[in-house]
C-alpha cells in the first residue's frame, strides 16, 4: 500500500535503464524535498547475473555509501524509514527488457495500414512489417512473412465501422493460417489486438480467438476522416507490460518491492514534460536518448505526443544509428578526418560492449556526432507521427486522406517551440554543458528563440513516476535539483552568404549591469553570457531574415540565465546546410566549437 | 564492493560443468531419456511445423457467392490433394459454363470461409529436429518439448558471433594468436572443422572457408565492413544466430584487428583435435547471449585450469581494456583511485590504473575494463 504523502519523509526512486540503473534518494528537510544523493550501477541483464534486481541493489549500495546511512536490509529495501535506516517510499521505472517488436496490418497500406503503424509506433513498438491487402504480396507470401518474423505482438486493423467485413476477415484468415508464434518462446499465445471494423469483430474472433490471445478494442479508423489511436495504443501498452517487460530477468521480483506499479521509463518521462508545459503554458519538446531507444515528447497547443524510436540509441542500438543515417551523415559533424573502416569498427565495439565510455576527446566528439544523428532521426520520426491528431481523435479532411504523402501536417512547429529539454546519458553526462546544448541545436535545428535545458542528473523519469503518488515532492525536486537551464538559442530563419549581415542582438541586464550589442553575420555562431538576473533581448533581423515574428520584424523577450548563455546560431535555416567541401566544413566546425568553448582543446 | 562499476568479463575456463536446454519451438516428441549419453548430433526431440499455406479465392475464381463455395468443393475438408487436382467446380449461366479451381500445390484442404470464399490449402508439415548440440548426458527431459543436456569441459565465451550451432574437431590454422588467418591457410582437410585463426580474418578468407566447408571460424577480430559483406546488410542491433551463412563466425575480442587473448589461445590450441560445439548466437539485450565454444572433456583433466571465475575489480585482478585508446590490451589492476579523475575527454570519472602486459601503466575509466577469469 502506498503511504499517505504527508507521512513520507524519504523516497528512493530508481530507473532501470537498458544500460544503467540509476537510484536517487530524496529527503524532506526544512525547505521541502531535496535530492540527497544519487548512485548508479550497470543494469544487470548480462550473465552471470541475469537479474535486474542485482543492478538495483548495487545502485542502492552506492547510494548507502554516499548518503552514509543504511537503506537495505540484506537484499530488501527497508521500508518505512526507522530512525536513520530505510526509506518511506520506493518507486521504480524501467525500460529494461529490450524493445517491443510488432507487426501491424491494415486493409489499405496508406490508410488503415498507416494508422495502425502510427498507433504501434506511438505506443513504443518497433514495427517489423506492415501487412496490407494491397502491399503487393500474395497471400502465401504474407503468411510466410508472418511466420518468419515472430513478433511480440500483432495489431490487426482494417475497415471503417459499418463497412464491408469480408476484406477484414480475409486478413484475419491469413493471420490464422500463419499461426504465428510469439518471439519469447512457446509458453504463451501470441497477443493480437483487433482494432478494425467493429462489425467484423465477432467474425475475427471466430478466426483467431482459439489460436491467439485476442483483445478487441475500438476501431482505430472508425471513419475515413477520423483516427482514434488511443484505445489501440493503450492495449499495446498493457500487453507490453504483461508480456514483454515481465520477461526481463528479475523483473517479476522487482514488482513485489514497490507499492506503486512500475512505470515504463518513457511514460514517466512524458508525465514530467507534460507538467512543465502545463505549468508555464508553453510548447515543449523533450527528448530522452538512452542506450537502446530514443523517446521524443512534445506538447504543442496543449496536445501531448510521444514517440519511441525503438532502435535509435547510444549503445545497444548505436550500430543501427549508423545503418539508418549512413557514415557520411555522422562524419559531417566531426571536424577531423576519420577512416570509415575505423569508424565502423568503433561503433560495433560500442554495440558489443555497451557500457563503455569515451576516454579520448576525439572518441567523445565521434560519440556526440552519433548522438546528433540519433536525436535528429528520432525527431524526424516524431514529426512525421505527431500529425493532425487532436487529442485522442483527429479530424482529417478527405483531401488530406487522398493525398497519400501528407497524412496531415505535422503539429511540431519549431518557431513556436519555447523550451527544449534533453535527457539521457550522452546529454546529461556531457563533460561540458555547452556540448549538450550544441548537440540539441544541431539535431533539432530550433528556429527563432528557444530556451534549452537538460535533466542534469538524469532523473526526470523517476520524478515522473513519483508525481503520480507525491506531486509536491516531485515538483520541488524537479525545479531545484533536476532541470538545469542551459540558456537559449536565437536561430534566424533564412539563408545568406557567409559573412553577410544576419541579425543584431542587444542584451540589457535585468539587474542593471552594462548591456551589450552584437552584430552576427551569416555562417557564424556566437555565445553571449546572460547576467544572473537575466536579460532583456532585442533582436533585429536583417532584410529577408525571420526571427519567428515574420521577415524583417524584430523580437523582444526576456532571457533567463543559463549555464551556457545565449547562443546566436546564424548558420541559416530552411534550409540548414553545412559547408562543403570537407576542409571548409571542418574549419567551420572548429570555429563554432571555439565560439561555444565546446571542448578543452581543438580537435 | 567495487565490482559493480565494471562489465562482467567473458568466461574462459579450462574446466566447467554446463547444461544446455534443448527445446523445440513447439510441442513434439522427445527421443531421449534421462541419463542417456548423447553426442552433439544426437536428435533429442522431433516435431513437425505446420506446412506452408496456399490460399485460393474460390468465390472470385468460380464467380460464386462466398456462402456457396463450400458446396462447390469436389473433396470434403481434410482431404489431401495433389498439385493440379481439381478442388472445386462452379457452374454458371444456368449450368452451361463450369469453372474449375485447381490445387496450386500438394496439400490438405484445411478450410473454406463462408465470409470471404477463400480456400486454405495446407502443404505437408515440415519436420524439425533438435539435436543435443554438445556431447554429454541427458540431465532431464522437458515433457514433450526437449531435454536438458549436461556436459563438462573447457568453455570459452566470445564477444560476438554470427551463424548458428555447429560442431567439429578444433584445429589451429595459424601459429600465433596475433597472426592473420589467410585464405591460403584453409585446406580441404578443414572441411567440417572448427578453425581457430589469429587476430583477424577478411571477408575473402571467410568466403574461402565457406567454399572449403569449414564448420566455424574463431578469430580475435573482424572488420564491420566485412561483416556487412558477409550478411548482405548493415547489422543494426546485435541479435544474431539465425543467419544462414554456411558457417559460424565467432570473435573473441571485438571489431578490428585484435589478437586472441593468450589464455583463450592456449586453451583452444591445447585441445586441438577434440570435438568442439560452437554457437554464434549473440544477443546483447535483456537476457544476454554471447557466442560460445564448448569442448567436452572426459574425464576431467588432472591439472584443469578451472579459473576462479571473474571476481571484482580488485588490485591484481586480470583485466582487458575494451575501449580506445588502449582497446584490446590486457593487464592487471595496479591501483583503484577512490576520487574521480578528469580524463582526456574532459569527463570526471572513476578510473583504474592498469599495468599492461608490456609493463607500462595506463589510466582508464573503470567502465572501460572487463575483469577476466583468473
Amino acid at each position: 500500500m502506498t503511504p499517505a504523502p504527508e507521512t513520507i519523509g524519504s523516497i528512493l526512486a530508481i530507473d532501470c535503464g537498458s544500460t544503467t540503473t540509476k537510484a536517487i534518494l530524496i529527503e524532506r528537510g526544512e525547505g521541502g524535498y531535496r535530492l540527497a544523493a544519487r548512485g548508479e550501477a550497470p543494469t544487470t541483464v548480462e550473465a552471470p547475473f541475469e537479474d535486474v534486481t542485482r543492478g538495483v541493489l548495487n545502485a542502492v549500495r552506492e547510494l548507502e555509501e554516499l548518503a552514509g546511512r543504511p537503506l537495505l536490509d540484506g537484499e530488501r529495501i527497508r521500508t518505512p524509514q526507522l530512525g536513520n535506516a530505510g526509506v518511506d517510499l520506493f518507486v521504480c521505472t524501467s525500460s529494461a527488457g529490450g524493445g517491443l517488436q510488432m507487426m501491424v496490418s491494415g486493409l489499405v497500406l496508406q490508410m488503415t495500414g498507416e494508422s495502425a503503424q502510427r498507433a504501434a509506433l506511438g505506443a513504443g513498438a518497433i514495427v517489423m512489417d506492415v501487412i496490407a491487402l494491397n502491399d503487393g504480396r500474395r497471400p502465401h507470401e504474407k503468411i510466410r512473412r508472418l511466420r518468419q518474423l515472430r513478433p511480440d505482438m500483432i495489431l490487426l486493423s482494417g475497415g471503417t465501422d459499418g463497412g464491408d467485413t469480408r476484406r477484414v476477415v480475409e486478413m484475419a484468415e491469413i493471420l490464422a493460417a500463419a499461426e504465428p508464434k510469439a518471439r519469447l518462446g512457446a509458453g504463451y499465445d501470441l497477443p493480437v489486438i483487433f482494432a478494425g471494423n467493429r462489425d467484423a469483430a465477432s467474425l475475427v474472433a471466430d478466426c483467431l480467438a482459439s489460436r491467439t490471445a485476442l483483445t478487441t478494442v475500438a476501431n482505430l479508423r472508425p471513419t475515413l476522416e477520423r483516427e482514434n489511436l488511443g484505445p489501440a495504443r493503450d492495449a499495446i501498452h498493457e500487453l507490453f507490460m504483461e508480456h514483454v517487460m515481465a520477461h526481463a530477468p528479475g523483473y517479476r521480483k522487482l514488482m513485489t518491492w514497490t507499492p506503486v506499479p512500475i512505470m515504463p521509463t518513457p511514460g514517466a518521462m512524458g508525465l514530467i514534460i507534460e507538467q512543465v508545459a502545463r505549468q508555464e503554458n508553453q510548447s515543449v519538446v523533450g527528448v530522452d536518448i538512452g542506450g537502446a531507444t530514443t523517446d521524443v515528447f512534445s506538447v504543442f497547443d496543449g496536445v501531448f505526443h510521444r514517440t519511441v524510436s525503438a532502435n535509435l540509441g547510444m549503445s545497444y542500438s548505436v550500430s543501427n544509428v549508423m545503418a539508418e543515417t549512413g557514415v557520411a551523415n555522422i562524419l559531417r559533424w566531426v571536424p577531423f578526418a576519420v577512416d570509415e573502416s575505423d569508424l565502423r569498427n568503433r561503433i560495433k565495439n560500442k554495440m558489443i560492449r555497451p557500457t563503455t565510455i569515451p576516454q579520448t576527446l576525439e572518441d567523445l566528439v565521434v560519440e556526440q556526432a552519433l548522438a546528433r544523428e540519433a536525436l535528429r532521426l528520432a525527431f524526424e520520426q516524431h514529426k512525421s507521427l505527431a500529425t493532425g491528431l487532436k487529442g485522442v481523435q483527429t479530424e482529417r479532411t478527405i483531401s488530406d486522406v487522398l493525398d497519400q504523402s501528407g497524412s496531415g501536417a505535422t503539429l511540431v512547429d519549431l518557431t513556436g517551440l519555447a523550451l527544449l529539454v534533453g535527457s539521457g546519458g550522452v546529454l546529461s553526462h556531457a563533460p561540458r554543458r555547452a556540448q549538450a546544448m550544441m548537440m540539441m541545436i544541431d539535431a533539432f535545428l530550433p528556429e527563432g528563440f528557444t530556451e534549452l535545458a537538460v535533466d542534469s542528473i538524469f532523473m526526470a523519469p523517476q520524478l515522473g513516476v513519483l508525481s503520480t503518488v507525491h506531486p509536491t515532492a516531485a515538483t520541488e525536486v524537479f525545479e531545484r535539483d533536476c532541470l538545469v537551464r542551459l540558456g537559449a538559442v536565437l536561430a534566424p530563419i533564412g539563408t545568406g552568404k557567409a559573412g553577410a549581415p544576419c541579425v543584431t542582438v542587444e542584451l540589457a541586464d535585468a539587474g542593471g549591469g552594462p548591456g551589450l550589442t552584437r552584430k552576427v553575420a551569416f555562417g557564424a555562431m556566437e555565445c553571449l553570457p546572460i547576467p544572473p538576473a537575466g536579460a532583456r533581448m532585442t533582436a533585429s533581423p536583417d532584410r529577408g531574415v525571420d526571427l519567428g515574428a515574420g521577415r524583417g520584424r524584430p523580437i523582444e523577450t526576456m532571457v533567463r540565465p543559463g549555464q551556457v548563455g545565449l547562443v546566436i546560431d546564424a548558420r541559416g535555416r530552411r534550409p540548414f546546410a553545412l559547408p562543403e567541401p570537407d576542409g571548409e566544413r571542418q574549419a567551420r566546425l572548429r570555429e563554432w566549437n571555439r565560439a561555444l568553448d565546446l571542448y578543452p582543446r581543438d580537435v | 564492493m567495487m565490482a559493480h562499476g565494471t562489465t562482467p568479463g567473458l568466461r574462459v575456463t579450462g574446466w566447467t560443468e554446463l547444461t544446455r536446454e534443448r527445446r523445440l519451438p513447439l510441442k513434439g516428441e522427445v527421443l531421449v531419456t534421462a541419463g542417456q549419453k548423447v553426442d552433439a548430433d544426437t536428435v533429442v526431440a522431433r516435431s513437425e511445423l505446420p506446412g506452408n499455406v496456399q490460399t485460393i479465392n474460390l468465390a472470385a475464381r468460380l464467380s460464386l457467392d462466398p456462402a456457396r463455395v463450400a458446396s462447390a468443393l469436389v473433396h470434403p475438408i481434410g482431404t489431401f490433394v495433389r498439385k493440379g487436382e481439381v478442388v472445386a467446380v462452379g457452374k454458371s449461366l444456368f449450368g452451361l459454363v463450369s469453372q474449375k479451381a485447381e490445387a496450386p500445390a500438394d496439400g490438405t484442404i484445411e478450410s473454406v470461409s463462408p465470409v470471404t470464399g477463400q480456400l486454405i490449402l495446407r502443404e505437408r508439415p515440415v519436420p524439425i529436429e533438435v539435436t543435443a548440440y554438445v556431447h554429454g548426458m541427458v540431465a532431464s527431459v522437458l515433457g514433450g518439448e526437449g531435454a536438458v543436456v549436461r556436459t563438462a569441459g573447457a568453455f570459452v565465451q566470445g564477444v560476438f558471433g554470427v551463424g548458428g550451432e555447429t560442431f567439429g574437431p578444433l584445429v589451429t590454422a595459424v601459429d600465433h594468436p596475433g597472426a592473420t588467418l589467410e585464405a591460403s591457410h584453409l585446406t580441404e582437410a578443414m572441411r567440417g572443422q572448427v578453425v581457430v585463426g589469429g587476430a583477424f580474418a577478411s571477408h575473402a578468407t571467410l568466403e574461402r572457408a565457406r567454399a572449403v566447408g569449414v564448420a566455424a571460424v574463431i578469430v580475435g577480430g573482424f572488420d564491420d565492413r566485412d561483416l556487412r559483406a558477409l550478411l548482405g546488410r548493415d547489422l543494426g542491433v546485435a541479435i544474431t544466430g539465425s543467419e544462414d551463412l554456411g558457417l559460424t563466425l565467432i570473435l573473441t575480442e571485438g571489431f578490428g584487428r585484435l589478437p586472441i587473448a593468450a589464455r583463450t589461445w592456449s586453451l583452444l590450441a591445447r585441445h586441438a583435435g577434440r570435438i568442439a560445439s560452437v554457437s554464434g548466437a549473440t544477443q546483447i539485450r535483456a537476457g544476454v547471449i554471447r557466442p560460445e565454444i564448448v569442448i567436452p572433456l572426459e574425464p576431467a583433466p588432472e591439472h584443469a585450469d578451472q579459473g576462479s571465475g571473474a571476481r571484482g575489480l580488485d588490485p591484481g585482478a586480470p583485466v582487458r581494456i575494451v575501449r580506445d585508446p588502449y582497446f584490446g590490451q590486457l593487464g592487471t589492476v595496479a591501483a583503484l583511485p577512490v576520487e574521480a579523475r578528469e580524463i582526456d575527454s574532459g569527463a570526471r570519472v572513476r578510473v583504474v590504473v592498469v599495468r599492461c602486459e608490456d609493463g607500462h601503466e595506463v589510466t582508464v575509466p573503470r567502465a572501460n575494463v572487463e575483469v577476466l577469469d583468473r
